[in-house]
């Protein structure tokens, strides 16, 4: 991973340290005080708060394999909701039809999420840009549709209920533990896209995006990298699916519409493209904002005239703030925070001065 | 017989709504997935209208189309102007967010509940009997006819008229049309226009056929698939695709089930994809293989 110079005195002098994870003293110390500030917040958060925290965990997961695609591997999928729902039917049916546990569900659901993810990315190897986007766009109504399909077929037209799931006799099923487990998956999941970004993996896939044919003159294969972006891609998203349903404990179709495709967009260009810290922040912020929205509203006088448009203020403002996005910060959030650090960086002055200096 | 009646009252309404994708995409290569949304709001606007001018009914649409253009043309100027030479994905975004704004702010203005502008408008409804007892409403009629009437005005347009051959220019080549002097601004504000205006007109013949509500902006999404079938820059392909997917749709809902009305234009555009990415009348260059 190549990151950007620093302004102290900190060069790589090896190809160990350019792969290093932590490479200095800081970034190691912070990552421990954040480690612990994220694992004694349950204890101080009031019950409401460990549910937010907790979606953020699941979003977070859902928009890091969405950014592995997208950000890094140059592919578009507007199929990610279509995904998402996979992975939470495969649970839903399992444990419906089989009552099965959630050891076997999950592994499952990886695996459907993985062939439809070769099923999503065979399109790629012959498509791209728009097309690509309107054949995943497609895709995603046939999943969803198959669900429905199965929902009305076997008389759970209002959706399929799931057990909280067991491990021994200890059931999961308070917010605490929750908030443990999906903290453990989504910290896993940014391991795992950290690992593959910084291997041959992820340079393939920075190559392809930048430009196709010069990776395949150097030797890439294009078409199995691109299927693979999409299978690891898909089987992430697809157990995000799948902890989903278990976290909800329901799963029903209507929660799997388009505009869940389009808030997973919106995580990755509102977080910064090309950037798995832009997933993060692009996760917090868009699961945080309609409550944000609804705070505001309520905090206005005459709040209780507001309740019943709050669906609309939220659709108004989030369109308003992607857009402003897309035009006035294409970079997202981290490209604000990389201009915050490097005015801190290179304060008195505000502009770099010669070659070799931090950007 | 009223199997064949149904096919053709969706497939002009597919057919107007697929002209404004192929309009766009044609001058500036920009899918725009706002036009279910522009589509409705122009309904909404001819709702506005009508309870405006109750006692001119002429005025109201014509106020209402007026209007339309006019939205079309500031979206382009006001938003999409700067996504110019932006990434494939960074243009659908824009006009996605664009979307959701319109719904929410259609909501908040209008509010979510189903209207009806037929009865604003104080016309009725009757449904006219045909050859061999297959019925057809007034409004879808009507529709029929426009869209009969858009295409010609549309084909005389841009074989004939001054405009229509830059509109053209730029589409093919949009440097060597700018450099001879075409205003590509101007160009493509008018390409959203007119998008905009052909996609209002639909929308308002929906809404006064069978009320007007959020469900349009899935005749908008799903109104894609025959632009893709015809080929994204072809007029002529956006007719025939409509042709194709109403009748699979039709066909579909009558003899396996309602429930695959939202999803048999997908599995067209899904076959087609696989079969022929161009579609039937669309020019391959841009497509190249991996």
């Amino acid at each position: 991973m190549s990151r950007q110079p620093r302004a102290s005195g900190y060069f790589r002098t090896g190809y160990g340290a350019d792969l290093a994870l932590l490479g200095t003293r800081l970034e190691r110390t912070s990552l421990i005080v954040f480690a612990i500030a994220l694992v004694a917040f349950p204890f101080i958060a009031s019950p409401f708060q460990l549910d937010l925290a907790s979606q953020v965990f699941l979003a977070a997961i859902g928009a890091l394999s969405l950014m592995l695609l997208t950000g890094y591997a140059g592919q578009i999928s507007l199929g990610h909701a279509g995904l998402i729902a996979a992975g939470a039917f495969t649970v839903g049916i399992l444990f419906q039809e089989l009552k099965a546990p959630f050891w076997i569900t999950l592994p499952a659901a990886a695996v459907v999420g993985a062939l439809l993810g070769v099923i999503f990315g065979l399109p790629s190897l012959r498509l791209r840009g728009l097309y690509l986007a309107v054949s995943t766009l497609a895709l995603h109504f046939v999943v969803v549709y198959i669900g429905g399909e199965y929902e009305s077929r076997r008389g759970f037209s209002t959706g399929i209920v799931i057990d909280p799931p067991k491990i021994g006799s200890f059931t999961i099923g308070d917010g605490r533990s929750w908030y443990f487990i999906l903290l453990a998956a989504a910290a896993l999941t940014l391991l795992i896209c950290l690992n593959l970004l910084r291997a041959r993996t992820g340079r393939a896939w920075r190559a392809i995006r930048a430009h196709e044919t010069v990776a395949e003159a150097l030797g890439i294969g294009i078409a199995g990298y691109k299927l693979l972006a999409f299978v690891i891609s898909s089987a992430i998203t697809a157990v995000a699916g799948a902890l989903f349903a278990y976290y909800r404990g329901f799963v029903s179709v209507e929660a799997f519409s388009l505009f869940l495709t389009i808030q997973y967009l919106a995580m990755v260009i509102i977080g910064g493209m090309g950037s798995l810290l832009g997933a993060l922040l692009g996760a917090a912020f868009v699961t945080l904002f309609p409550y944000l929205i609804e705070g505001a509203l309520l905090a206005l006088p005459g709040a209780q005239g507001y309740a019943g448009i709050l669906f609309a203020v939220n659709y108004s403002a989030f369109g308003f703030v992607m857009i402003a996005f897309l035009i006035f910060e294409p970079l997202g959030l981290v490209g604000i925070w990389q201009r915050v650090q490097n005015y801190f960086l290179l304060w008195p002055f505000r502009h770099r001065s010669a070659a070799g200096a931090p950007r | 017989m009223q199997l064949i009646v149904n096919i053709t009252v969706l497939a002009a309404i597919y057919a107007l709504l697929a002209c404004g994708y192929v309009l766009i995409y044609r001058v500036s290569r920009v899918m725009n997935m706002a036009h279910g949304e522009l589509a409705m709001l122009g309904a909404y606007l001819l709702y506005s209208t009508a309870s405006l001018f109750t006692a001119h009914p002429v005025t109201a649409i014509a106020a209402a189309v007026v209007m339309s253009l006019v939205v079309g043309v500031l979206v382009y100027v006001l938003l999409m102007r700067k996504m110019t030479g932006e990434m494939v994905l960074a243009a659908i975004l824009t006009t996605i967010a664009i979307g959701i704004l319109l719904r929410g702010l259609v909501v908040l203005i209008w509010s979510a509940a189903q209207q009806h502008p037929l009865q604003k408008l104080h016309f009725s409804n009757p449904s006219i009997e045909l050859i061999a007892g297959a019925r057809i409403s007034t409004c879808a009629a009507v529709l029929v006819l426009m869209t009969i009437l858009v295409y010609g005005a549309l084909f005389a347009f841009l074989r004939f008229g001054s405009w229509g051959i830059r509109m053209r220019a730029a589409g093919q080549n949009p440097l060597l049309a700018a450099q001879r002097g075409v205003n590509l601004n101007a160009i493509y504000a008018l390409a959203w226009g007119l998008s905009t205006l052909t996609g209002s007109i639909a929308g308002m013949l929906i809404a006064l056929d069978s009320g007007l509500d959020q469900t349009m902006v899935v005749i908008g999404l799903k109104a894609f698939a025959p632009a893709l079938v015809g080929g994204l820059d072809s007029l002529v392909g956006a007719l025939v695709g409509a042709v194709i997917v109403a009748a699979a749709e039709v066909l579909a809902i009558h003899y396996i089930d309602p429930l695959l009305s939202d999803v048999v234009p997908f599995l067209v555009l899904i076959a087609m994809l696989i079969v022929r990415p161009w579609g039937l009348f669309g020019t391959r260059e841009e497509l190249d293989r991996v």
